[in-house]
């Protein structure tokens, strides 16, 4: 069993108390809902994009510790991206969350890598993750609630 | 831990109670997980097996395979004969009066839904109303609003109190010429709360109303005789009795399911076929389409021989204990609150924790070993009424210890280590 220590870090029990980005955005340009119907997590990402670039990002909602600081940390590292370098972020954070021995892009992850021990935890992949399904679809302007399953 | 001194006493039924020897039946909890022995306190969600159980599956795959109430040889005398000894062992459990009346279907959900698309469809009608209580699972939740949607009836919902027990004046008050169908849970599973069954079921026949049970964690518990309930239907699982998944029993009052068209077509529930016409066969059969679950079938039956040797009311007054023990146990931890404190409870210690969400204090517990479930129980509209998201669960048997709830708070102290 890998280490509980090497799951809660101390910067993703960090994020999980004082969330950054935690708040509803006004003036979003674009927002979608996320949805993990087997635990009742619920997030709603908000997003500012300007000349395809994300000026701001918030998020709301509920969920455990994980989800939680998952969203936090996505919103902290998007924020000023471009979208299509939003999109590459997800990919090689979704590369860390499926592939145990994938060669990590640490230049783009920055303090995401902190989420890597989740990888271990194969029924909390997808806390990890809705926060990022939900933010592609808020890009995508898609109007229906994306859920996990 | 030396300051968690739960004040219960050993009492009688523990005494007479040898733990020990029974967890020696049951070989999946001799394991360890992550490197800790199994503490298994995810009973709501399904029961563990004996070997008696196991035993029986294998035999029955070995020895005697072979189809139902179809072939003249040897083998299919035997599986009938089993299949429907297995019955009869069930009809005595929960005493019914006659074999006709239990149905074997996959599980709970399949026996409330068996009612609801044939007792339901056939007198159920725009206008009527079908009432519900506030704490029941999606599955006796579902099932009935389909039928409303179809039949343009409506569901009432009778309410709780903040302890979980079920309000009987405000139930009373929705009794009307409109009520259809009374369908309630009668142990409920995010909560423990045990209905007073056999006042409401007063209540709705005094109008001429009947009564659906969802037994599924009533029936491992406490001693269920539908006959002194006077319930008219009633519907449990068998995985949640110590015997496999894919089977359990709607017991329905014989005039009712006389009355009740079918619910599947196929083989087996006919008598006679002609491209014209076909006649349905009789109860129980009518309500079995198709091969039924025999093995499980049979698995059932050799559950419900074990709980009768251990006793439903000795199990019962065991469990008791323990969650009078744990309850304690758990009521000591200042950041821990108990969901859930009916006056009469089953063993279920639903709790949450100030900022940690369930599914924090459930991973963090499978690291100790600790089997626990965390989240909504199928139960969102009684989430919503707390307020909350999810609640984590502890749900016991009667293989449980006083030590496995003692790993269990030490294990919640661990969650708050974690996250302090």
């Amino acid at each position: 069993m890998p280490g509980l220590n090497d799951l809660y870090q101390e910067i993703l029990l960090e994020h999980n108390s004082k969330p950054h980005n935690f708040r509803k955005m006004e003036e979003a340009t674009q927002s979608a809902e996320g949805f993990n119907p087997l635990c009742g997590d619920i997030i709603t990402v908000f997003l500012s994009v300007d000349d395809g670039v994300i000026t701001d990002v918030s998020f709301q909602g509920s969920g455990c510790a994980i989800s939680r600081a998952s969203a936090s940390m996505m919103t902290q590292s998007v924020k000023g991206k471009s979208t299509q370098e939003a999109e590459e972020t997800f990919e090689a954070f979704r590369l860390m969350m499926t592939d145990l021995d994938a060669e990590l892009d640490y230049d783009t992850l920055g303090d995401l890598e902190s989420l890597s021990g989740v990888v271990e935890f194969p029924t909390r992949i997808k806390c990890a993750v809705l926060a990022w399904h939900t933010l592609r679809a808020a890009l995508d302007g898609q109007s229906e609630a994306v859920t996990t399953e | 831990m030396t300051d968690r001194n739960a004040s219960t006493q050993k009492g009688d039924p523990l005494l007479e109670f040898d733990v020990a020897k029974i967890k020696d039946d049951f070989p999946i909890l001799k394991q360890t997980v992550n490197g800790k022995p199994l503490v298994y306190l995810d009973n709501a969600a399904t029961s563990q097996k004996p070997q008696s159980v196991i035993d029986a599956l294998v035999d029955y795959y070995s020895a005697d395979n072979s189809n139902v109430h179809r072939g003249v040889h040897t083998l299919s005398q035997r599986a009938t004969d089993h299949y429907e000894e297995a019955r009869s062992k069930i009809r005595r459990f929960i005493n019914a009066d006659d074999d006709r009346e239990l149905i074997f279907v996959r599980g709970t959900t399949e026996a409330i839904n068996l009612v609801a698309q044939t007792f339901g469809r056939e007198n159920i009608r725009e206008g009527d109303e079908i009432i519900i209580s506030a704490m029941e699972h999606h599955s006796n939740i579902v099932p009935w609003q389909i039928l409303c949607q179809e039949q343009g009836a409506t569901l009432k919902i009778a309410p709780i109190d903040d302890s979980g027990e079920l309000l009987l004046d405000d139930f009373e008050n929705l009794l009307n010429p409109k009520t259809k169908l009374v369908s309630l849970v009668h142990v409920s599973n995010a909560l423990g709360s045990i209905i007073p069954a056999k006042r409401v079921i007063e209540m709705a026949h005094a109008h001429g109303v009947p009564v659906l049970l969802d037994g599924a964690q009533a029936v491992a518990h406490c001693r269920v005789d539908v006959q002194d309930l006077d319930c008219d239907f009633y519907a449990f699982s068998g995985h949640k009795l110590y015997g496999p998944t894919g089977i359990g029993i709607l017991y329905g009052k014989a005039d009712l399911l006389e009355a009740m068209p079918p619910y599947q077509g196929g083989g087996e529930m006919i008598r006679s076929v002609t491209f014209e016409k076909t006649l349905y066969n009789v109860l129980p059969h009518k309500f079995e389409a198709g091969t039924p679950n025999i093995a499980g079938s049979i698995g059932l039956g050799a559950a419900v021989d074990y709980v009768n040797e251990l006793g439903i009311e000795r199990i019962g007054a065991y469990e008791k204990q323990l969650l009078e023990y744990g309850t304690e146990l758990l009521s000591q931890i200042s950041s821990v609150q108990l969901i859930g404190t009916a006056q009469d409870k089953s063993g279920i210690l639903s709790f949450v924790m100030d900022g940690i969400h369930p599914h924090d204090i459930g991973t963090i517990l499978d690291a100790e070993g600790i089997a626990i479930r965390t989240g909504h129980h199928c139960a969102q509209p009684l989430m919503d009424r707390y307020g909350i998201a999810a609640t984590a669960r502890a749900s016991l048997a009667f293989y449980n210890t006083r030590e496995d709830l003692d790993a269990l708070a030490e294990a919640i102290d661990r969650v708050i280590e974690v996250f302090s």
